[in-house]
C-alpha cells in the first residue's frame, strides 16, 4: 500500500471521493426535496423519470441543465458573471473537508476547524454578491445586495451559537468537539453514558444555530435573496445552463455541509456510544449521514410549511432576539464550565 | 480628474454625501406576482419604493366594443371570460339588467338557482385568493390545499353547467342546465341534476373542516401575520374615494355589500352576516375573504332548504329584442360591485354595453397605497387587493 501514501495521491483520491459522494448527496437531497414536498401538499411529486417513484428525476434535471445554453446578458460583466457560481459552489464544497466522518475519516484535521468553517461558508455570500452584481439586471443586484445585508443578520448569531459549543469543549478541533461529547459523563450500572452537547444545556444553541444556518442557506422563511413571487429569482434570474445548476447543487450541498456540521457539534457527530476503534470509523459515515438526514428533513419540512419574513424583520429577529440571547446563551455556558 | 476622485482624496470625504439616485425597477407585465399582466413602473430607493404607476391594458379584449356586435343571447358567453375565476357571478348582473330592460321576471326556482351558483362562484374565487395569497408572501403549501377544495366546487357548477369556468348558464327569464343533467327524458332534464343539493350541502360541510385546515396552516402562521398585519392600511375613508368595494372595501371598516345594501335575486330571504374589518390592512383584507367563504356556505344551505319547485325558464320571445331605453344592473360579485350599463336602441343587439369591473376600481389605489412600502410589501398589497388582469382590461 506504498501508492497510496504519497501526499498527491492522497489528496487527488479525498477530493475525488469527496466531490462523488457530496453531489451525490446534493441529487439525493433534491430527489428529497421534490418527493418530501410533494407528499406535504398532497401531490406525489415526481413519478415516471427512472421507471419507479421518479428515482431519476433529479439526474434528468441536470441532464437538460446541461443541454440548456449558457446565456450571458448583454449588459453582465461576463469575467464576474462566469466566476460567481464556481465561488459559491467551491464554499459548499470546502466545508467538507473539515467534517470528521470517523475517528481516523477527515480530509483535514484542523485545529481551527470550527474557524475554518465559518469563514469559508460565508464565502458563498460572496459569489451570491457577485452573481446579483454582474448580471446587469436590477432583480438581480436586489437580490444580490439582499444576500449582503442577510450576511449581517445570520452570520452573528451562528458565530456566537459555536462560540457556546467551543467553549464547552475547550477546543476549536471538530474531531475534539466530537471527542468531547464521547467522554463518559456517567454510568449507569456498568455501561458507560455519554451524551452530545443538545442534551448538555445546548440546545439554545442548537436552535439558534439552525435558525442562522437557514438564513445562511437563503430557504425559507429566509429565502429574501431569491424570493420568486418578488423579484422572479433574485440573483438568479439571469442564470442558465451549467452555471444555474452549480447554483443550485451548491446550495443542496451546504445545506448538507450545514446539517454536517451542526450534527458534528451539538448532536454528537460521527459517535454512538459503544462503537470504538474500527468499527467507529466503518459505522462513523452511516451514523453521521443518520444525523444529518434527520436536519435536512427539518430544513425541507419548514420550506414547505411556512412563508417567507421580509428582509427587515430577519434583521429585527437576528438583532433583537438571537444575538442577546446567544450571548445570555454564552454567559450561562461559561459560568457552568468554569462552576463544575 | 473626475469629481468622484476628488471625493475620495480630500479630507472631508466623510462628510461629502454620495448621491444615490433612485432606480427605475419595471415591474411585469411578465412578473410571478402580478396576476397576469400589470406592468408597474416603480421609482425606488433601495428597496423603498417612491411613486408607482400602474400600465394596465395588456389584456385588453375589446369586450364592450364586442358586444355591440353580438346579440345579447351570445353576450352572455363573453361576459363569463371577463374576471374568469368567478365567471358564473359576471353573468349574473348582465341578465338581471336585461331582464329589467325587457320586462321578464324569471321563475323563483331559477333565482334560487341563480343564489346558488354565484355562492359558490364565490367560494370558488376566494379559493383561489387563499391559494395564491400565501404563495405571494412565500408560502407554498396553502396553494394544493385551496385549489384541490375549489376543484370540487368547480365539479359542481360543471355538473350543472356543462363549464367549470365559464358556465355561460344564464338565460333571459331563467338558467338553462346542460344537456343531459338529470334524467334522460327531456322533460326532467330541464332541471337540475339528481343528487346535486345533497352534494352541494356535503360540499359546504368539507368546507368547514378545508377552513379550519387553512386557518391552522396559513391565518394563524406566525409569520403571515407578521407580513400582513399592519401592512398596506387604507382608510375606510380613502377607501370609498378610490372606489373601492367587496371586501377590500369591508376591510377598511365600510359595512356596505350590495347583498344587503341593494337585495336582488332573492337575497332578501336568506340570512347571513356581513364581515367587516377594522384596520384595513393586508390581514383584514385576508381574512374578510377567509369569513365571507363561511357566509357564502350558510347562504347555500339556505338556498337548498328555501328553494321551490316549478319552472325554471319563464315564457320569453323566441327572438329576444329589447326594447328602446337603457338600465343600470349591479350585484356583489366576490371581488366587489360589478354593473353593466345596457343601452339598448331596441333590436337585438345593445347600442352600448358599459363594463363597471370590479377589479379596475380597485386596482385605482395601487399608487396611493404603495407609496413608500418596500418591495416584499408591494407583493403583499398587491396581492391582497386580489384583482383580476382580465377584470381590470377587459
Amino acid at each position: 500500500m506504498e501508492f497510496f501514501d504519497g501526499f498527491w495521491i492522497q489528496l487527488v483520491l479525498k477530493v475525488a471521493v469527496g466531490l462523488l459522494v457530496i453531489l451525490t448527496g446534493a441529487l439525493v437531497v433534491i430527489y428529497a426535496e421534490v418527493k418530501i414536498g410533494g407528499h406535504m401538499q398532497t401531490r406525489i411529486g415526481p413519478y415516471y423519470a427512472g421507471g419507479r417513484w421518479g428515482w431519476a428525476q433529479p439526474l434528468a434535471d441536470a441532464a437538460k441543465f446541461l443541454q440548456k445554453e449558457d446565456l450571458a446578458p448583454d449588459g453582465a460583466d461576463r469575467k464576474v458573471y462566469g466566476f460567481a457560481p464556481y465561488v459559491v459552489m467551491m464554499s459548499a464544497l470546502a466545508v467538507f473537508a473539515v467534517i470528521p466522518m470517523g475517528p481516523d475519516l477527515v480530509g483535514a484535521d484542523l485545529d481551527v476547524g470550527v474557524y475554518f468553517v465559518l469563514a469559508i461558508s460565508s464565502i458563498s455570500v460572496l459569489g451570491v454578491l457577485m452573481a446579483g452584481w454582474s448580471s446587469g439586471n436590477k432583480y438581480s443586484l436586489i437580490g444580490g445586495l439582499r444576500a449582503a445585508a442577510q450576511l449581517i443578520a445570520y452570520e452573528l448569531p451562528l458565530v456566537l451559537a459555536v462560540v457556546a459549543v467551543v467553549i464547552q469543549a475547550s477546543t476549536m478541533s471538530l474531531n475534539g468537539i466530537v471527542e468531547a461529547q464521547n467522554e463518559t459523563l456517567f454510568t449507569i450500572g456498568s455501561f458507560d453514558v455519554a451524551l452530545p452537547y443538545i442534551f448538555r444545556g445546548q440546545i439554545v444553541s442548537f436552535a439558534i444555530f439552525m435558525i442562522a444556518a437557514v438564513a445562511e442557506l437563503s430557504r425559507i422563511p429566509f429565502d429574501m435573496p431569491i424570493a420568486e413571487s418578488e423579484l422572479t429569482m433574485g440573483y438568479l434570474t439571469e442564470y442558465s445552463g451549467i452555471r444555474f445548476t452549480m447554483f443550485f447543487l451548491g446550495e443542496y450541498a451546504s445545506m448538507i455541509g450545514l446539517s454536517a456540521i451542526a450534527a458534528t457539534m451539538f448532536l454528537g457527530g460521527y459517535s454512538v456510544p459503544g462503537l470504538e476503534g474500527v468499527s467507529a470509523n466503518l459505522g462513523g459515515p452511516i451514523v453521521l449521514l443518520l444525523k444529518v438526514s434527520v436536519l435536512v428533513f427539518v430544513i425541507l419540512w419548514i420550506r414547505w410549511t411556512w412563508p417567507r419574513l421580509r428582509e427587515d424583520q430577519l434583521q429585527h429577529l437576528a438583532w433583537r432576539w438571537l444575538i442577546p440571547l446567544a450571548l445570555v446563551n454564552i454567559a450561562v455556558i461559561a459560568v457552568f464550565k468554569v462552576a463544575f | 480628474m473626475t469629481s468622484l476622485d476628488m471625493i475620495h482624496r480630500s479630507e472631508a470625504a466623510v462628510s461629502v454625501e454620495l448621491q444615490t439616485p433612485d432606480m427605475t425597477l419595471n415591474i411585469g407585465p411578465q412578473h410571478p406576482s402580478t396576476h397576469g399582466v400589470l406592468r408597474l413602473v416603480a421609482k425606488v430607493d433601495g428597496e423603498r419604493i417612491q411613486d408607482v404607476e400602474p400600465v394596465i391594458g395588456y389584456m385588453h379584449r375589446g369586450y364592450e366594443k364586442l358586444s355591440e356586435v353580438r346579440t345579447y343571447a351570445q353576450i352572455t358567453a363573453l361576459v363569463n371570460r371577463i374576471d374568469w375565476v368567478s365567471g358564473f357571478a359576471n353573468e349574473v348582473p348582465f341578465i338581471i339588467g336585461l331582464e329589467k330592460l325587457m320586462g321578464v321576471e324569471a321563475p323563483e326556482r331559477a333565482q334560487w338557482i341563480r343564489v346558488i351558483l354565484s355562492e359558490l362562484a364565490r367560494i370558488s374565487s376566494h379559493l383561489v385568493f387563499m391559494a395564491s395569497y400565501p404563495l405571494e408572501l412565500g408560502g407554498t403549501t396553502p396553494l394544493m390545499f385551496a385549489l384541490r377544495e375549489r376543484e370540487y366546487i368547480l365539479e359542481l357548477i360543471e355538473e350543472v353547467t356543462g363549464g367549470r369556468f365559464h358556465p355561460n348558464f344564464n338565460r333571459v327569464g331563467g338558467v338553462k342546465p346542460a344537456y343531459g343533467g338529470g334524467s334522460t327524458t327531456k322533460k326532467q332534464s330541464m332541471d337540475l341534476p339528481q343528487g346535486f343539493f345533497q352534494r352541494t350541502s356535503d360540499a359546504m360541510d368539507r368546507m368547514d373542516t378545508i377552513l379550519d385546515q387553512l386557518s391552522e396552516l396559513a391565518t394563524g402562521n406566525e409569520i403571515i401575520k407578521m407580513r400582513t398585519v399592519d401592512v398596506g392600511v387604507i382608510p375606510g375613508d380613502k377607501a370609498l374615494e378610490y372606489g373601492l368595494t367587496g371586501p377590500n372595501l369591508r376591510a377598511s371598516g365600510v359595512g356596505y355589500d350590495l347583498r344587503k345594501a341593494d337585495p336582488y335575486l332573492t337575497y332578501d330571504q336568506v340570512e347571513f352576516d356581513v364581515p367587516v374589518g377594522r384596520d384595513g390592512d393586508c390581514y383584514d383584507r385576508y381574512m374578510m375573504r377567509f369569513l365571507e367563504i363561511r357566509e357564502s356556505s350558510k347562504i347555500v344551505r339556505q338556498a337548498i332548504d328555501k328553494i321551490p319547485s316549478g319552472p325554471l325558464q319563464a315564457k320569453v320571445p323566441r327572438v329576444l329584442k329589447a326594447p328602446a331605453g337603457q338600465v343600470y344592473s349591479r350585484a356583489e360579485n366576490p371581488k366587489g360591485e360589478f354593473g353593466y350599463f345596457i343601452v339598448s336602441e331596441g333590436g337585438k343587439m345593445p347600442y352600448r354595453l358599459k363594463i363597471r369591473s370590479t377589479s379596475f376600481s380597485n386596482l385605482t389605489i395601487l399608487p396611493w397605497v404603495l407609496q413608500g412600502q418596500l418591495i416584499p410589501d408591494l407583493v403583499a398589497i398587491m396581492g391582497s387587493l386580489d384583482f383580476v388582469l382580465g377584470d381590470v382590461d377587459r
